[in-house]
């Protein structure tokens, strides 16, 4: 089986360093032909490098890549490209006016009397479209098709260019389960055609769907490669992250008391203008876990920035522990008990700049016991410091580095120890474990749930569908800046919400909850 | 394990330490570097650079005369280099400096000579005015900035005219002494800045500056003002998620500013000139005080030192012409070579990364 004129790829001792960080440890990787192979590790493993210095993004320190057992040196995309080698973005790398077929072309368009020849290129991307099921409308234009085309038409980019070997990035992150389904059946139409696929990501329930065999990384070093079927999700998961992991979130029933938040007909713009909230309408009570599901894009950003002052409403009404707030001001807002976990840790959570002490007095630097007379009292803001860094296991060698110094996951865990330390009634957390590691999320999932026991109520906002079925107590559905329908933990199935996350009523998913 | 992660970071850490320390080192690199293209220039002029610096050296500390008028030369640069960095450090360019600089030197001197009151009172009076009226000046264009989004550097621009022609008219027309001179009456000796050394011209200007300096640095690394001024510099939607007002922050902060850059116009009127002339252009203040704060790195403490350096140099500059027959014009290009290698020190930056990447690289590891 693993006799070498068998491999697509073959990648020898890759090591990559970054400062401070080796982010390849003599790696060894094989892709055979026609598999999927599925590279797993936590964020900041390494999959990533790895695959950049497959696709010439980045040249290794050390190693060889072989590509149909010939050695081959990747100096550019380009010469990835030569070589059969197609990579899919995470975030995709598409024109929205443009059709599907000029996207397809972009670069190397066929011409005819030195005219683009639209006609062969939209018959050769029908064809391949056809091929490998894609369905795909060459004439489309890229913004009006949905996410999930929008994905196939990245492949089909790749397959027109003669790709072999595909890589693909987090596919799934963006699609909602059905897209995920079809996205599977797409794949496997490709390897049957001798197509080798590459696919990168930190879901354990997708490589035992999806892959043949699976490669796990872990800080820079290959863990192991096995087959799909002789390890269960749980093993997978420790030998990710090192560790026994429970997968499940332990928690209770919700014991919920009065309503916290209540939201009504609410209306609100985005930054470019458009409504972004239709109507939106829900309630929180203490001691529960309202999760927010949606696909990206339909609302999720303005809900919390409207909530927590950020943003402004058009219109509807926000009652707050039973008392209307009219124009809703982040600084009086935090000052009656609401903290945020904002999406962008790095836009709005966190100044890089400042020392992880400074970082921690956001919102409360103007208040006791931060300020003593007319200063800052940067004995007592340390020691505060010191004690939360503790507390919430943020590592990092002192309170008196930048923030930007630290990983993601340490970072999130300090806007986590800030948010939480304020006592907050009601939290308001939007995407709380994005792209950070297993050990950090189980962290911070547990604090949730502990905040929610100890009488919180907490709205999550989170496009991890996973996430908001482990944690959750009711879930409310968001399409296109309207609340779909809001069911209870118990009725909730990731089929149900995934169909409702496209916009179909629940009605259509089969007897929904009232709204409430 | 967990060591592993405590070595990670602690040289994580340390990476963005080193470049902390470029920071501190590109000014004094720059410093170097633009005296020795100076020379280069020099020779190829037919001068002898070393003499040339000899004299640059001892014009400013060769004699007690030459050190207080260095300092003399020093202390309108400190206050705008100030001004300068104060309004960086809320993300705003403020360019009206030679504007706010006039309108002060013009409301101190009035207050110095309209009536006399006891030194106690009269003196605070002049200078409090100064910054009152440099202040509103550039808190007018941080209130447009704030309420409209007009671009500071525009309506700073506007106003440093609108200060010449207003201030010119005032000190020709209405306020005008008796006599030949286009100036105001003299201050009254209770309204002035005092001077410390038998017939030299350092006065007390300079203990201000210096205790400004002081009183900067603490507003913005000890008070929760500060905090709020460094968060919206560093990152105003960051800022706006802790309840900071940005609009707020930024009002205020151009009227610092503004205020900052009036005292060095309230110490020329008060300390040197003991009136205000009609203004026939800009003496530039304001503009030098851009460098200053560059080769300061926006620091207080860096401002004051970079402030000493421009001022040793437009000292040395008159007296290497006079005495080695160094045109000062080199002494300009001196002074630019250094506001350029200070401001290209993304370059350096560009440089020690591509360095660093030849080893592997900065990617976070996130």
């Amino acid at each position: 089986m693993a006799a070498s004129n068998n491999l697509a790829v073959e990648m020898k001792g890759i090591t990559k360093k970054f400062p401070g960080v080796i982010a390849n440890d003599n790696v060894d990787f094989e892709l055979e032909k026609g598999e999927i192979h599925a590279l797993l590790g936590e964020n900041g493993a390494g999959k990533t490098t790895l695959m950049n210095c497959l696709y010439g993004f980045l040249k290794a320190d050390e190693g060889d890549i072989l590509i149909d057992g010939k050695k081959v040196d990747i100096t550019n995309p380009n010469v990835a490209i030569k070589h059969g080698i197609g990579m899919v973005h995470q975030h995709f790398m598409l024109v929205p006016p443009f059709t599907v077929t000029e996207n397809i072309v972009l670069g190397m368009e066929p011409t005819k009397n030195s005219m683009i020849d639209y006609k062969t290129a939209n018959k050769k991307v029908e064809e391949i479209s056809k091929q490998y099921g894609l369905n795909v409308d060459p004439k489309a234009k890229v913004e009006d098709i949905s996410v999930g085309m929008q994905q196939r038409v990245e492949i089909l980019k790749t397959l027109y260019r003669g790709a072999d070997i595909l890589i693909l990035d987090e596919p799934t992150a963006v699609l909602t389960p059905q897209e995920v389904e079809e996205l599977v059946s797409i794949m496997e139409s490709l390897t049957n055609e001798g197509k080798s696929i590459i696919f990168i990501t930190h879901k354990l329930k997708e490589v035992k769907a999806i892959a043949d065999r699976v490669t796990v990384i872990r800080s820079g070093k290959v863990i192991n490669t096995i087959d799909t079927d002789s390890a269960t999700t749980n093993e997978l998961a420790n030998m990710m992250v090192g560790r026994e992991v429970i997968l499940e979130v332990n928690k209770q029933k919700a014991n919920p008391g009065d309503i916290v938040l209540e939201v009504e007909d609410l209306y609100a713009k985005n930054s470019r203008d458009l409504m972004a909230l239709n109507g939106t309408t829900f309630s929180v009570k203490e001691g529960e876990i309202l999760g927010i599901a949606g696909v990206d894009g339909n609302g999720q950003t303005e809900l919390s920035e409207v909530l927590t002052g950020l943003r402004k409403k058009e219109k509807g009404t926000i009652r707050f522990k039973g008392r209307e707030i009219k124009s809703p001001q982040t600084k009086r807002l935090f000052e009656e008990g609401i903290s945020h976990i904002p999406e962008d840790r790095q836009r709005r959570g966190l100044v890089m700049d400042f020392k992880l002490y400074e970082n921690l007095i956001l919102g409360r630097h103007h208040k006791k016991p931060y300020v003593k007379g007319w200063s800052l009292d940067n004995k007592k803001i340390k020691e505060e410091a010191r004690r939360l860094i503790k507390e919430f296991d943020v590592r990092t060698p002192s309170e008196n580095v930048e923030a930007k110094s630290l990983s993601g996951g340490n970072q999130q865990k300090l806007i986590v120890a800030r948010e939480f330390d304020r006592n907050p009634d009601l939290l308001v957390a939007a995407q709380p474990t994005r792209g950070i590691d297993v050990g950090a999320i189980e962290y911070i999932h547990n604090k949730l749930i502990e905040q929610r026991d100890a009488g919180k109520a907490i709205l999550l906002i989170s496009l991890e569908l996973d996430e908001i079925l482990a944690l959750s107590d009711r879930i409310a559905v968001i399409y296109e800046g309207k609340i779909v329908d809001i069911l209870d933990r118990e009725d909730a199935t990731e089929e149900k919400l995934g169909l409702m996350m496209a916009g179909a009523e629940s009605e259509e998913v089969e007897g929904g909850n009232e709204v409430g | 394990m967990k060591l592993v992660d405590k070595n990670i970071t602690e040289e994580r850490a340390k990476y963005f330490q080193d470049q902390n320390l470029m920071d501190f080192l590109v000014p004094i690199i720059s410093v170097i570097a633009g005296l020795i293209v100076g020379a280069i220039f020099m020779m190829i002029i037919g001068s002898d650079p070393i003499e040339a610096y000899k004299v640059l050296w001892s014009a400013s500390f060769g004699s007690i005369r030459g050190f207080s008028e260095m300092i003399v030369n020093t202390i309108p640069l400190i206050f705008t280099g100030m001004a300068v960095a104060f309004a960086f450090r809320v993300g705003l360019f403020n360019i009206g400096g030679d504007g706010q600089f006039l309108v002060a030197y013009m409301a101190s001197a009035y207050i110095g000579y309209i009536f006399q009151l006891p030194m106690i009172i009269h003196l605070p009076l002049a200078v409090l005015a100064g910054i009152l009226a440099g202040g509103v000046w550039g808190g007018f264009a941080g209130l447009l900035k704030a309420k409209l989004g007009i671009h500071e550097v525009i309506t700073t621009i506007m106003m440093n005219y609108i200060a010449l022609y207003l201030v010119g008219y005032l000190a020709s027309g209405p306020l005008k002494a008796e006599g030949p001179l286009p100036a105001t009456p003299k201050i009254f000796e209770t309204a002035k800045l005092p001077r410390f050394l038998p017939t030299m011209r350092i006065h007390y200007g300079i203990f201000i500056a210096i205790a400004v300096a002081f009183l900067i640095y603490y507003i913005l690394w000890k008070t929760s003002f500060g905090y709020e001024i460094r968060a919206t510099g560093l990152n105003p939607d960051a800022a706006e998620f802790g309840g900071i007002s940005v609009a707020k922050n930024m009002l205020l902060a151009m009227f610092i500013s503004g205020a900052l850059a009036g005292l060095a116009g309230t110490s020329q009127a008060l300390g040197l000139e003991y009136r205000a002339y009609q203004p026939f252009g800009f003496i530039g203040y304001g503009f030098t005080g851009i460098a200053v704060a560059l080769v300061g790195k926006n620091h207080p403490f860096g401002v004051v030192l970079g402030a000493l350096l421009f001022g040793i140099l437009s000292r040395g500059a008159m007296m290497m012409q006079s005495m080695v027959g160094v045109p000062k014009e080199v002494v300009e290009i001196i002074q630019a070579i250094i506001i350029m290698f200070v401001a290209s020190e993304y370059i350096f930056k560009y440089i020690s990364r591509k360095m660093q990447e030849r080893k592997g690289g900065l990617v976070d590891a996130n």
